[in-house]
């Protein structure tokens, strides 16, 4: 059973090594769960779980291999739930009572709750049988049942053995969760040390070995300090199906700036697709036009080019010349060749696309796209990777 | 068996402190398995509090070692002042033949060579370089460094109970979580900030405290803030406004002394237009949404 947990972490992806097993068998082999399985569950996700991001798997794992409940309550209708969500508050039980209670077994307990769900067909609270909220039957919430099982609704005194279910740490998934701060982590290794500039820190390895040379008068040496040499041009997708992901759009613009390592950081934005214009503000006028040729003419291949868009649009908008959705503005050009020549000039450019990836490739102009750009999803794991594309080592 | 039980059971919070159950266990767990203690946590949720209470807890000495993002790994174990020693030789400030004289201990070495157990609070362990905890592997797993220059080795008398903070700024390293016993220390739900404003702040009157943690809690929600306020926050927040006699009426309709809960102007602004838009702020529990009425 134990060996299940190992192993179904294995399987969620949850990085646990050989080392850390053995740390969770050392504690327990010295009593430390103190035979309660709440404590149990607490021990292993300190000694197993090294990331708030893997909390929830380790619910989920824990809650199956555990109790075998999840599915099993996919049973409880609607109506259940619904009576559940309005507690009636129930007197304290005497410790009498409370002993006299049956202590059930929880497959025991499982089979008796799923019998007397079929059973019942009426609201009920208070009573010693049915579920419902307070009194004293094992199911339900706000009962005093000593091994009970919890069924939606607070519990009150934590008898039940389901913290795993409640699988409060749902946020904290780096597949789905985004704000400003974990973006920022993401960027964090957006990073490529040199040194550059004036002299101004002393290198003391090589003073000492000068000062040697010099039998012993001071001969001191600077060096410049190390520095970041990422230079960023970001443009970004604005206006139209973009306008879903405004705020995660604007964390990660906020984030980018945040990052003080940067050397230089650009952004500019366009619509739909690049053509021979991009605009250094959101609203897109004339008056912050910025021709894309001038702008990769000002631009070294070392520029690392971050394209933030979902790519989605009519074929005709990327392929035809003349294609762009303004009428008023269109370029002779097609948006897929200044697309080729964006992604040509620049030595390393990937594309984040905040649609869920499941659906980029029932987009046409997607996944044209994908051939052009390494295109990655708006999320923390994604955004990981991008950084990884544009620093990292080829592979 | 009995021993190392009663062992495990020794930091059960103090009267400073509130700790969560699963926090104590945690902190208890590294305790008897001798295993460095990392915390990690929202800023503010009273990471290195957690390291001066379980010392004040334990009986053990603190030592602090606080990382810059200038910090090297061998800093902590020791410095060479080699200047201090050329400085010398030049100008004949001291027997110079003697290298040990030069020979400063971090506050790793330190936690090793005192006869007494110590507590090593390593704190903000991610503002350093990336590298950095992979370069403390050895020294945290056998507890000894050797002093290159002397040929000296320092071992640790009694193990250092090792406690690290991690406000999540970088990623750490696989080899050096596996060490780790970790805990994640979760944003307090209500009943448990009433109990730690309690310490902060004994007999605040209960109204007043709902309003305050209400308009808290419905601030943290919005989803458009960028910087959401933390327990410590609150704690000054709640000072201002005792400081201030403000009353609870003057609370139920608008949030004085912003500045101490958001620190963005842009969260300044987001609410400034809430206001403007003559936006109602919640009064009661229930406007918040199920998660608080339990």
């Amino acid at each position: 059973m134990f060996l299940d947990l190992f192993y179904g972490l294995r399987d969620e992806g949850v990085p646990v090594a050989l080392q850390e097993w053995m740390t969770l068998l050392e504690a327990m082999n010295r009593g430390m769960h103190g035979s309660s399985l709440l404590r149990f569950y607490h021990l292993a996700r300190a000694c197993l779980v090294k990331s708030e991001t893997f909390y929830d798997a380790y619910d989920r794992v824990f809650a199956r291999v555990f109790k075998g409940v999840e599915g099993a309550f996919d049973d409880v209708t609607d109506d259940v739930m619904k009576w559940l969500q309005d507690p009636k508050n129930f007197p304290n039980l005497s410790p009498e009572e409370l002993a006299a209670l049956e202590k059930l077994s929880s497959d025991e307990l499982m089979r008796r709750f799923l019998e007397t769900l079929a059973e019942q067909d009426e609201r009920h609270d208070g009573g010693g049988k049915w579920v419902g909220t307070g009194g004293k039957s094992p199911y339900g919430h706000g009962g005093q049942h000593p091994t009970g099982i919890r069924v939606g609704g607070p519990g009150k005194s934590r008898t039940a053995m389901k913290v795993a279910e409640d699988r409060k740490f749902k946020d904290y998934r780096t597949d789905v969760a985004l704000d400003v701060r974990q973006m920022r982590v993401a960027l964090k290794r957006l990073r490529q040390l040199t040194r550059t500039g004036l002299a101004t820190e002393l290198d003391l390895d090589e003073t000492i070995d000068e000062t040697c040379k010099n039998a012993g008068e001071i001969e001191l040496v600077f060096r410049a300090p190390k520095k970041n040499d990422v230079r960023l041009v970001l443009l970004m997708d604005v206006g139209g199906t973009m306008d879903p992901y405004y705020d995660p759009m604007s964390q990660l613009l906020t984030a980018l700036h945040d990052e003080r390592g940067l050397r230089e950081l650009k952004p500019y934005y366009f619509h739909n697709c690049i053509y021979d214009h991009v605009y250094s503000k959101a609203r897109l006028t004339r008056a912050d036009a910025v021709p894309t040729g001038d702008l990769l003419r000002s631009l070294d291949e070392r520029w690392k080019l971050l394209i933030v868009g979902d790519a989605a649009m009519h074929p005709s908008e990327l392929l035809e010349a003349h294609g762009g959705i303004n009428p008023h503005n269109t370029s002779p050009t097609p948006g897929i060749a200044w697309l080729q020549r964006l992604a040509g000039h620049f030595d390393r450019a990937v594309w984040i696309n905040p649609d869920e990836q499941g659906l980029w490739d029932h987009t046409y102009t997607t996944r044209l796209v994908q051939r052009l750009f390494p295109m990655f999803h708006l999320s923390i794991d994604g955004l990981s990777a991008a950084v990884q594309a544009l620093v990292g080592a080829r592979v | 068996m009995a021993e190392q039980h009663d062992d495990f059971h020794r930091f059960a919070g103090t009267a400073g402190y509130i700790a969560s159950a699963p926090l104590v266990d945690a902190v208890n767990c590294a305790v008897a398995l001798e295993r460095p203690l990392l915390i990690k946590g929202e800023p503010g949720t009273g990471k290195t509090l957690l390291a001066r209470h379980v010392s004040e807890g334990l009986g053990l000495p603190m030592l602090s070692w606080h990382i810059k993002s200038t910090s090297k790994a061998a800093d902590g174990l020791y410095v060479y002042d080699t200047v201090q020693r050329l400085n010398d030789s030049r100008f004949g400030g001291g027997d110079v033949s003697d290298i040990r004289r030069y020979i400063k201990l971090g506050p790793l070495g330190q936690s090793f060579s005192t006869p007494t157990r110590q507590l090593l609070l390593i704190d903000e362990v991610d503002k350093a370089d990336l590298e950095f905890p992979n370069d403390l592997l050895r020294e945290l797993d056998e507890m000894r460094f050797n002093v290159i220059e002397t040929g000296d080795e320092i071992v640790a008398k009694e193990r250092p109970v090792v406690i690290i903070t991690s406000n999540n700024e970088k990623e750490l390293p696989d080899a050096f979580l596996r060490r780790c016993i970790f805990h994640y220390i979760e944003f307090p739900d209500a009943p448990l900030m009433r109990r730690i404003v309690d310490v902060h702040h004994p007999n605040l009157d209960a109204t007043l405290l709902d309003q305050v943690l209400i308009k808290f809690y419905w601030l943290r929600e919005q989803s458009e803030l960028r910087k959401k306020p933390s327990t410590s926050e609150l704690i000054d927040w709640i000072s201002a406004l005792l400081r201030a006699g403000v009353s609870q009426d003057q609370l139920e309709s608008h949030i004085p002394f912003i500045g101490a809960l958001l620190k963005k102007e842009q969260d300044a602004e987001a609410l400034q237009r809430f206001d403007s838009k003559s936006g109602r702020y919640p009064t009661t529990w229930k406007e918040l949404g199920p998660r608080y009425n339990q």
